[in-house]
């Protein structure tokens, strides 16, 4: 299973120290959670092509990413431009309304902005230095250790579940539409649950062997460079930029 | 000095037959005991005893010389034993190699620098070097059973208990688990069906069988 699929390459985001990124792409995410008007959305979109192009990933993967992201998206526009207007009794009627247009609009801005900017800041890092970086960071001990341990026992689980439908393959089981393939299924998932547990119960018994007593140790130290001081400085200013612009204070509003 | 000491120790899992009744168990420093035995019969449930990670029905658990009932007697003897599971997969929870062999030494409370030491000195000993920053799960089977042998190793322990160190290990692997074994001077109890493995590394070997261990010809 691989699930770092840009995380190696020679960018200046892959250089960076992920601290800097992760920090960078939160603050981004919020103001642009948060903004409304076109031009401030239409910068953003802007924002996050230019960061995506530094970050120089091979264009199908991208691609194939950003599509996924818009199939979501699609349906937003098929829906949101709707409305459904009661009657008396049983009467209703689907009535077109073009605002949900601009929403859909503004949506599509919004979704496309935020992930160009994490899939070129974030998914530049292997997902362990991210969540290294989030420990530096100081964030909550506990959620950091869940996100290690999930994402270490997510392999396993993986390959647990790939040998046990293997095992099922290999007796002869072809999927079908009957009971007795999600029979299999059901008891192939409850497996994999109950697996998992006993896992989990093992992983911390071997780790109380090794003195565990609560504290999950830092080893590695990332390096806070006047790179990364620059790139703060540009993406803060390109951050007030986009804030002033939903604040309405750009020559287009 | 008797590392290890289980005295008439009763244990069943729950809703199951009783695994052991009356169980005596010793390991004294300088001893090397294989313990053979049919599968389910309690070979890996008899060092989760020794190492408090089950709690007998009756009987004593001691650990160098005194005996271990709480959780807290168990914390301080468990990091002077090196036990090391059955499935690598337990063992190595951290992301990268250097991590999860720094793991015990830190807990031992060593500082930093000298937990990053022993790491270098573990896997030079196992021929792991570079190994430092690999990812765990993207090791193979057998390096990651040498791997997590040096997790336990790194920690400097008086004894070892390991759990099957030979499953799915290639021949050549073997060899150097056993030359690794060969020049350390620990004492160690070793579970395996690997019989010939066994009367290389061990002075003594014990049948585990019907809930009893008895000592077999070595």
């Amino acid at each position: 299973m691989h699930l770092e699929t840009f995380a190696h390459g020679h960018s200046l985001f892959h250089r960076m120290d992920p601290r800097a990124k992760l920090l960078a792409a939160a603050a981004f995410s919020i103001v642009v959670g948060v903004s409304t008007t076109l031009s401030a959305l239409w910068a953003a979109l802007a924002l996050g092509i230019v960061v995506l192009l530094a970050a120089q990933l091979p264009l199908l993967p991208l691609l194939k990413r950003l599509w996924a992201v818009n199939l979501f998206v699609a349906f937003l526009w098929l829906v949101l431009p709707w409305r459904l207007e009661l009657g008396q009794g049983w009467n209703w009627s689907l009535v077109w309304d073009p605002r949900g247009l601009a929403l859909a609009a503004r949506i599509t801005l919004k979704t496309n902005a935020i992930v160009m900017i994490l899939i070129g800041l974030l998914s530049t890092s292997p997902i362990n230095n991210l969540f290294h970086a989030l420990a530096h960071l100081r964030a909550p001990e506990k959620l950091v250790q869940l996100f290690l341990f999930f994402y270490r026992y997510l392999h396993v689980l993986h390959r647990e579940y790939h040998k046990l439908s293997w095992a099922i393959k290999a007796r002869g089981f072809q999927p079908a539409n009957n009971l007795h393939t999600y029979r299999t299924y059901a008891h192939l998932a409850g497996m994999v649950l109950v697996k998992s547990y006993d896992r989990a119960e093992r992983v911390y018994q071997a780790m109380l062997c090794r003195g565990f007593d609560g504290t999950y140790w830092l080893l590695d130290h990332f390096h806070w460079s006047r790179r990364e001081s620059l790139f703060s400085i540009i993406f803060g200013a390109a951050l007030a930029g986009l804030i002033a612009l939903s604040l309405g204070a750009g020559p287009w509003s | 000095m008797e590392l290890i000491k289980l005295k008439g120790v009763d244990f069943a899992y729950e809703g199951r037959p009783p695994v052991f009744q009356g169980l005596d168990f010793s390991l004294s420093s300088g001893n090397r005991l294989g313990i053979i035995g049919p599968n389910g019969a309690g070979k890996s449930t008899l060092f989760m005893l020794a190492m408090g990670l089950l709690t007998p029905n009756k009987g004593r658990v001691e650990l160098f010389g005194e005996e271990r009932k709480s959780e807290k007697d168990f914390h301080s003897a468990r990091v002077r034993l090196g036990y090391c599971f059955q499935d690598p997969d337990d063992q190595l929870f951290s992301a990268t190699v250097k991590e999860d062999v720094a793991f015990g030494p830190l807990n031992q409370g060593k500082g930093k620098q000298e937990a990053l030491l022993l790491v270098d000195q573990t896997l030079a000993r196992l021929g792991l070097q570079g190994f430092e920053d690999r990812v765990t799960y993207h090791l193979s089977g057998g390096e990651r059973r040498l791997v997590s042998l040096a997790t336990v190793l790194a920690m400097q322990p008086e004894a070892l208990l390991l759990d099957e160190p030979t499953a799915g290990l290639d021949t050549e692997t073997e060899k150097r688990l056993e030359e690794v074994l060969s020049q350390s001077s620990l004492s160690w109890a070793i579970i395996s069906h690997d019989r010939s493995f066994l009367e290389r590394t061990c002075t003594r070997i014990l049948r585990l069988q019907d809930g009893r261990l008895r000592e077999i010809e070595a």
